[in-house]
């Protein structure tokens, strides 16, 4: 059975900090930072912005681009995130009320660092090919924290995306063709309960973390599918900083061509489990009938789920139903001073 | 600060915009009410409202009651949907309280509308955002 993707969105914060701004602050080093992670701006969100709304508004534009799905038809809600509004109750159940999808369905929230995004894809997909559900929705987004003064503060960004699948042929837009996932215990990032910061192992979140699992992850998929990176016209990695997904592509053999489209972390940052699956959104804008695509994310602590996705006929019906990616990132972006930032990120202590 | 219970009971008008359209005169009220004050009608289906509009007017709220003190300043709008229909609405995403303006086209976006501080229920509902921003 052929399923694949009917209906994709996102949805970008209008806020942003430029990492001058931040490195100001702390009194570091902004043209060394600037060269090292390769990031310009992040996104920020708003006091009245959080994983919740950001993915209503990312699904909102999913369905738009979805040829009528009757919401009552979704069967499961995923939402993938580590910035859940709430310690215990769930987000999904809130997306899916405010879409209209309730209550038929089954709801859950998933956690796994930054690949929470591509774990919900990668179950609703699979429960549609099961044929239990006719549409599933899965969903990536955070609104992710960085301590002060830490490096993370520098890409720690907000952002969300979501994407419908389903088995109609004549509604896909884009086509799962085949999924892999490799995984392993690797403690390089992590929050314990409680903690409002997460805390990381410096360079450990490199070779044995980001790079081992994306690679592995990345070849697992190429080798099961039977295909290399030349067959493929975009290739879009987790983008905790700008450069490391750049690197990790072109290690792997692509081009910056193969990679550009998908590659928004200098001026949106690190979205966490909204990260690869944004940067999807920005292929599907521009990609065309045919295209292969390969999508590779990376959790923290650790594993990285690959897919190749195929676009169909469709996508070009589809890509003016809703706000595009890269014009949410460029457009109408609200500039903030470290103050205000600091006042929105809950980093002032006020009073109790 | 609603109650919990209440803010449920509010769920399809504040996360759906459903609106109440009379049977008898076709006249669409949001919030939905039980009696038509346009032909005392009590039928009713649903619709949900278009979330475009323009501001009709607007004030901004500088000292806002406990809930929304973290907005300040706090837009407050009427605005005026495609259909007609018009509601009170915050509006986000503002800069400059000085950039508002009448006529202002509008979108409506899913947003935190209030909070009961650090522990208690968030409340959401729909913001009016510049459109095309």
């Amino acid at each position: 059975m052929t399923i694949g993707i009917v209906g994709y969105g996102a949805f970008i914060p209008r806020r942003r900090i430029k990492l001058e701004e931040i490195a100001k602050v702390w009194g570091a080093d902004a043209p060394a930072y600037k060269r090292g992670l390769q990031l310009y701006e992040k996104s920020v969100p708003g006091a009245d912005e959080d994983t919740v709304t950001m993915s209503v508004e990312a699904t909102r534009n999913a369905l738009a681009r979805s040829g009528g799905v009757d919401p009552a038809d979704i069967g499961a809600l995923y939402i993938g995130s580590e910035s859940h509004p709430y310690a215990v109750k769930p987000s999904g159940t809130i997306v899916a009320e405010a879409i209209g999808a309730v209550p038929a369905l089954h709801v859950a929230d998933l956690e796994f660092a930054c690949k929470a995004g591509t774990e919900s894809l990668f179950i609703a997909q699979s429960l549609v090919k099961a044929g239990e559900v006719r549409y599933a929705v899965g969903i990536g987004a955070d609104t992710s924290q960085g301590a002060p003064g830490d490096a993370l503060e520098y890409s720690a960004a907000a952002g969300a995306s979501a994407f419908i699948f389903g088995g109609d042929e004549d509604l896909i837009v884009a086509e799962i063709v085949d999924s892999f996932s490799w995984t392993t215990d690797t403690p390089d990032f992590w929050r314990r309960e409680y903690m409002h910061y997460p805390r990381h192992g410096s360079r450990f979140t490199g070779e044995p973390a980001y790079f081992r699992h994306s690679m592995s992850s990345a070849r697992g998929m190429m080798a099961k599918a039977g295909m290399e990176p030349r067959d493929f016209a975009y290739a879009i990695f987790h983008q905790p900083n700008g450069k490391f997904p750049m690197r990790v592509g072109k290690k792997l053999g692509f081009t910056h061509e193969q990679l550009e489209t998908g590659w928004l972390s200098p001026w949106l940052g690190n979205t966490y489990s909204g990260a690869s699956p944004i940067g999807l959104t920005a292929v599907l804008d521009i990609a065309s009938p045919g295209d292969l695509i390969l999508l590779t994310s990376f959790g923290s602590g650790a594993g990285s789920d690959s897919f190749v996705i195929r676009v169909t006929g469709r996508i070009s019906e589809v890509q003016d139903l809703a706000p595009k990616t890269r014009a949410q990132l460029d457009e109408n972006k609200i500039y903030l001073e470290y103050g205000a930032y600091a006042k929105l990120r809950g980093k002032i202590r006020m009073a109790e | 600060m609603f109650s919990p219970a209440r803010a449920w009971r509010e769920f399809p008008q504040r996360y759906r915009l459903e609106a109440a359209k009379c049977s008898g005169c076709s006249k669409i009220l949001y919030p939905p009410r039980l009696v038509c004050p346009e032909c005392g009608g009590r039928k009713f289906t649903q619709e949900a409202l278009p979330r475009d509009g323009k501001v009709v007017t607007y004030t901004v709220i500088r000292v806002p009651p406990a809930g929304f003190t973290e907005q300040t300043p706090l837009p407050l709008a009427l605005v005026e949907l495609t259909n007609g229909v018009r509601l009170m609405v915050q509006i986000g995403d503002v800069e400059d309280p000085e950039s508002l303006e009448i006529g202002m086209p509008v979108r409506l976006e899913f947003r935190r509308i209030s909070w009961d501080g650090e522990a208690g229920v968030i409340f959401y509902g729909h913001k009016a955002v510049r459109a095309g921003s």
